[in-house]
C-alpha cells in the first residue's frame, strides 16, 4: 500500500490524513502529542465559508475579494480563489462528519467576523477549533483501525532525508524511547506556525516549538512573507502565555476603548472606520490600539465592551469565553469591560508553497500554519481554519498525483546533529531580541540592531541552534528589505504601501548563509485557464 | 511568596524519588505549569538539599485548559497543571504523574490506553451525522473532552486493562450516540452498554473532577437512554 508521512496533527494533518485514506493511501501521523492536544483545538471564533444561510446575499467572490483585501493583496489569488470556491463545500463536509456547529434547523448559523462586512463566519459558540478537531479526530480513528492511518504521538521530526535535491523521507525520534526511525516516502508539513521563536508571548501551544521549522529552514527549503506576523487585538496576559479573546466577542458586538484623559470613553475604532468600527482586520485594530495608548490625550490600558451583548448570545454562542474570562481575569464581561492587549497570534509567514501546496524540495509539501499561503500581509479571522482543513486536502490530492511509494521504515542507530536540545536559555534570548525589532511598529535601526544581536549569540552552537538563528534572521531580514508598510508589516520610517513592493518576500539558506529576495505574485487564472 | 514542591520523580529504569525545590513567585495567578517551566528554563536550579534538579519531564501544550496535556496528581487531586494556581495550594505540595498509567519519566505518563479504548469502542462515525439543533448541545458537550485521564484516575471500576472503558471513552462515545440512531451505529451503541453501562458503578466521582467541567452525568442519562433503556423498552 502506497502512503505519506505527515508531520503534525492538527487540522491539516489530519485533513490530508483523511483525504489520503479516502483514496486508500496510507499515511504516518508523526507528532509530539496526539492530535487532542495540538494547537488547532485552541481555534475559537469560527471558520469561513460564503454560504449565505443569513440572507445578507453573500458570494464566493465577496469572500474572495475580503480575503486578497486583508491581506493587503499579497496572497496567491489562485489559491485564494480554490480555497474559497471549495469553502462551503469544507464546512458542509465537516458538518457531514457531526461537528457541532451552532445551527438552526440544519443549516450552520453564522456570525460577523473582521475584515467581512457580510456574515461568513460558521462557529461552535467560541470552542469552534475543539469542536471540528473532535469530528476530525473521529474520522481518523475509522482509518487508524483498518490501517489507513498510523498515528505516532510522542513523536518529533528530526530531520528531512534527502536524494538528489527531492525529499525521501523523514528522520523521527521516539520522545518516550529515544529511538530514531527513518521513514521512507514522500513528506508533508503540518507543524503549525513559529511559535516557538516566542515563548510566553503568544497565544499558541507550547507544542509549536519552531523547530521543525528551523531544521527544514537550514536546509535549504525555502520560506515566505516571514516579515508578516499577526498581533491579534484582543489578548489577555495570563500564567505562561496570551490568551484570546476570541474576535467573535466583538463580532457579537463588543466595543472598543480607552479612558481619555477627560474621563470619558473614547470608542475610538467606530469613530474612525465608520463602516466596520470594531471589525477592521487585525493589523488595523491592533495598530490603532498601540497608537491610542500613546496619545497624550489617552490613559491607561485599552478597553473590551461586552455589556451590551443580549444575554440569549451569551448564552447560545459566548458562554464558554465568559467562564473563561472570568478564570483568568475574575471579571465577568458581562457587566465589566476586560483590559486587552495586542499578542503575537498568528504568523503569515512560513514555507513557501504553490497553489498546490507543494514546496521548493521535490516530494515535500506543507499545509495549515507552517506554510505561507493564503492570507498574505494579514489573516482574517476564520480564514485559518479553513485554510488548515482546506490545505491539508489541497496538499494530500497533490501528492497523490504524484509517483508515491509504500511507507518502509529503517530503525537509524547513528548520530544526527539535529538530534540535539536547543537551550531555552538560547531560545529566550534570541525571542527577546526579535520581539525588539518585530513588534507592531517598526524601524530598520531596531533591526539592524537586533541583527547584529542575534549575530552575538555565539558560535558555540548546536545545529537546532544554529538553524533557529538562522530562521530568526531570515524574519528580521525579511522585515528590513519590506521598505514599506503593508498588512501586518508597519515601518514607521516607510509609513506607506509602496505598490512596486508587491510582491512576496522570499527566505533560504544557500551556502550557510541566509539569502532574501522578492518574487512577483502570479496573476489570476482565468476559469479556462484553471481547467488547462 | 513561596511555595515547597514536593516532585515525585522517576528516570527511565530507575526507581521513583521525591524532590523537593522551594520556588519563589510573586504573581499571585501564577500556576503549577509556569512553575515547572521556570524550573526547567533555569539550568542553575537546585532543590531544598542544594542538589541539580535538572530538567523535569512532563507533558503541556496549550496551558489554558483546553488541551488535557499536562494533568497531574497535584495535591492528592488529578488535575491539570495550568488549571492549578500555586496560591491557592498552600505553602507546600505534592506532585505526582496520574497513578494509571505506566511512568515514562518524571510526570509524564502513556495514556495511550485512553486513545486505544477509544478505537476499541469504534467511536466513530458510519454514515453522515444527524447534525440539527435537536443534537447540538449533547454533541458540542461531548466534543468537548479533553481526554486528559483526570476522570480515569478517580474512578473505582477503571483499570488500563479491564473491559470498563471509563469516561474518557464514554464522553465522546456519547457525540455519536446523540447523531446517529442504534441502525446506523449497532457496533457502537452495542459496545456502549457492554462497556460503559454494564462497568459503570456509579460512584459519581467523576463527577466534579472533570477539567473541562462536561456534563458527564447528563450525557450518561442521554446515552444510556439511547444504548440500553430504548432497547430494553423496545424488547418489552
Amino acid at each position: 500500500m502506497n502512503g505519506v508521512v505527515i508531520i503534525g496533527a492538527g487540522l491539516s494533518g489530519l485533513s490530508a490524513a483523511i483525504a489520503l485514506a479516502e483514496n486508500n493511501v496510507q499515511s504516518y501521523l508523526v507528532s509530539l502529542q496526539p492530535s487532542e492536544r495540538a494547537q488547532s483545538v485552541l481555534a475559537e471564533g469560527g471558520i469561513n465559508a460564503a454560504l449565505d444561510t443569513m440572507g445578507e446575499n453573500d458570494s464566493i467572490e465577496n469572500h474572495f475579494e475580503d480575503t486578497m483585501r486583508g491581506g493587503a493583496y499579497l496572497a496567491d489569488p489562485n489559491a485564494v480563489d480554490a480555497l474559497t470556491r471549495s469553502a462551503p463545500e469544507t464546512v458542509s463536509r465537516l458538518i457531514k462528519l457531526g461537528a457541532a456547529l451552532n445551527v438552526k434547523g440544519s443549516q450552520p448559523v453564522l456570525r460577523n467576523f473582521g475584515g467581512q462586512k457580510k456574515k461568513r463566519t460558521a462557529f461552535a459558540k467560541s470552542s469552534t477549533g475543539k469542536i471540528i478537531m473532535t469530528a476530525l479526530i473521529d474520522e481518523t480513528r475509522k482509518y487508524e483501525a483498518s490501517g489507513l492511518i498510523k498515528r505516532l504521538p510522542h513523536h518529533e521530526l528530526i530531520r528531512l532525508l534527502t536524494k538528489d535535491g527531492s525529499c525521501t523521507g523523514a528522520r523521527i525520534r521516539d520522545t518516550y524511547t529515544g529511538e530514531l526511525t527513518d521513514l521512507h516516502a514522500q513528506v508533508i508539513i503540518c507543524s503549525g506556525g513559529l511559535n516557538g521563536f516566542f515563548p510566553e508571548m503568544t497565544t499558541g501551544t507550547t507544542q509549536n516549538t519552531g523547530s521543525c521549522a528551523a531544521m527544514l529552514f537550514s536546509m535549504g527549503v525555502r520560506f515566505s512573507n516571514l516579515e508578516m506576523i499577526q498581533y491579534h487585538p484582543t489578548t489577555i496576559g495570563i500564567s505562561g502565555k496570551r490568551c484570546l479573546v476570541t474576535e467573535a466577542a466583538r463580532g457579537e458586538g463588543g466595543r472598543l476603548w480607552i479612558m481619555t484623559k477627560e474621563d470619558k470613553p473614547w470608542y475610538f475604532m467606530e469613530e474612525k472606520y465608520l463602516e466596520l468600527g470594531n471589525l477592521m482586520p487585525r493589523d488595523v485594530v491592533s495598530r490603532e490600539m498601540f497608537f491610542v495608548r500613546r496619545r497624550d490625550d489617552t490613559t491607561g490600558d485599552v478597553y473590551l465592551n461586552m455589556t451590551e451583548i443580549p444575554e440569549q448570545v451569551w448564552k447560545s454562542r459566548l458562554s464558554d469565553l465568559r467562564e473563561e474570562i472570568i478564570k483568568y481575569t475574575g471579571d465577568d464581561p458581562k457587566n465589566t469591560p476586560i483590559a486587552v492587549h495586542e499578542g503575537i497570534h498568528y504568523f503569515m509567514g512560513g514555507i513557501d508553497v504553490d497553489d498546490r501546496h507543494r514546496t521548493s524540495l521535490k516530494g515535500l509539501y506543507a499545509a495549515g500554519e507552517c506554510c505561507s499561503q493564503y492570507h498574505g500581509a494579514n489573516r482574517l479571522g476564520g480564514n485559518s481554519m479553513l485554510g488548515a482543513v482546506f490545505g491539508g486536502r489541497r496538499a494530500a490530492e497533490t501528492a497523490l498525483t504524484t509517483d508515491l511509494c509504500e511507507i518502509t521504515q529503517t530503525p537509524f542507530t547513528g548520530e544526527d546533529e539535529f538530534a540535539a536540545e536547543p537551550s531555552e536559555q538560547l531560545i529566550r534570548q534570541e525571542r527577546d531580541i526579535l520581539l525588539s525589532a518585530l513588534g507592531i511598529v517598526r524601524n530598520e535601526a531596531d533591526i539592524n540592531r537586533a541583527i547584529a544581536a542575534l549575530d552575538e549569540l555565539g558560535s558555540a552552537l548546536n545545529s537546532p541552534e544554529r538553524a533557529r538563528v538562522m530562521l530568526g534572521r531570515a524574519m528580521l531580514i525579511s522585515a528590513r528589505e519590506r521598505r514599506e508598510s503593508r498588512g501586518a508589516h508597519y515601518r514607521e520610517d516607510y509609513p506607506g504601501t509602496d505598490e512596486s513592493l508587491r510582491k512576496k518576500s522570499v527566505a533560504y539558506v544557500s551556502g550557510n548563509e541566509v539569502h532574501t529576495e522578492l518574487r512577483d505574485i502570479p496573476e489570476r487564472r482565468t476559469a479556462n485557464e484553471d481547467q488547462a | 511568596m513561596k511555595i515547597r514542591l514536593d516532585i515525585l520523580r522517576k528516570k527511565r529504569g530507575g526507581e521513583p524519588y521525591l524532590q523537593s525545590v522551594l520556588f519563589e513567585y510573586s504573581d499571585p495567578k501564577t500556576t503549577v505549569a509556569a512553575a515547572l517551566t521556570e524550573i526547567n528554563a533555569d539550568p542553575e536550579c537546585k532543590d531544598i538539599e542544594g542538589k541539580p534538579i535538572g530538567k523535569i519531564k512532563w507533558e503541556c501544550s496549550c496551558l489554558q485548559k483546553k488541551c488535557g496535556a499536562c494533568a497531574m496528581v497535584i495535591g492528592g487531586r488529578p488535575s491539570l497543571a495550568c488549571d492549578s494556581v500555586l496560591s491557592s495550594l498552600g505553602e507546600r505540595v505534592r506532585i505526582e504523574p496520574l497513578r494509571k498509567f505506566p511512568v515514562i519519566e518524571d510526570l509524564t505518563v502513556d495514556r495511550s490506553a485512553v486513545f486505544d479504548r477509544l478505537r476499541d469502542m469504534q467511536v466513530w462515525l458510519d454514515g453522515q451525522a444527524q447534525n440539527d439543533e435537536t443534537t447540538t448541545a449533547s454533541a458540542y458537550e461531548a466534543s468537548r473532552c479533553l481526554q486528559c485521564g483526570c476522570c480515569l484516575e478517580v474512578c473505582p471500576n477503571f483499570c488500563v486493562d479491564d473491559t470498563f472503558v471509563g469516561m474518557a471513552a464514554a464522553v465522546p462515545a456519547s457525540r455519536l450516540i446523540a447523531q446517529t440512531d442504534r441502525k446506523q451505529s449497532k457496533e457502537l451503541y452495542d459496545l456502549y452498554r457492554k462497556r460503559v453501562y454494564e462497568g459503570c458503578g456509579k460512584s459519581l466521582a467523576c463527577r466534579n473532577i472533570c477539567p473541562a467541567g462536561i456534563d458527564i452525568d447528563g450525557l450518561l442519562v442521554s446515552s444510556n437512554a439511547a444504548a440500553v433503556w430504548k432497547r430494553k423498552r423496545k424488547r418489552g
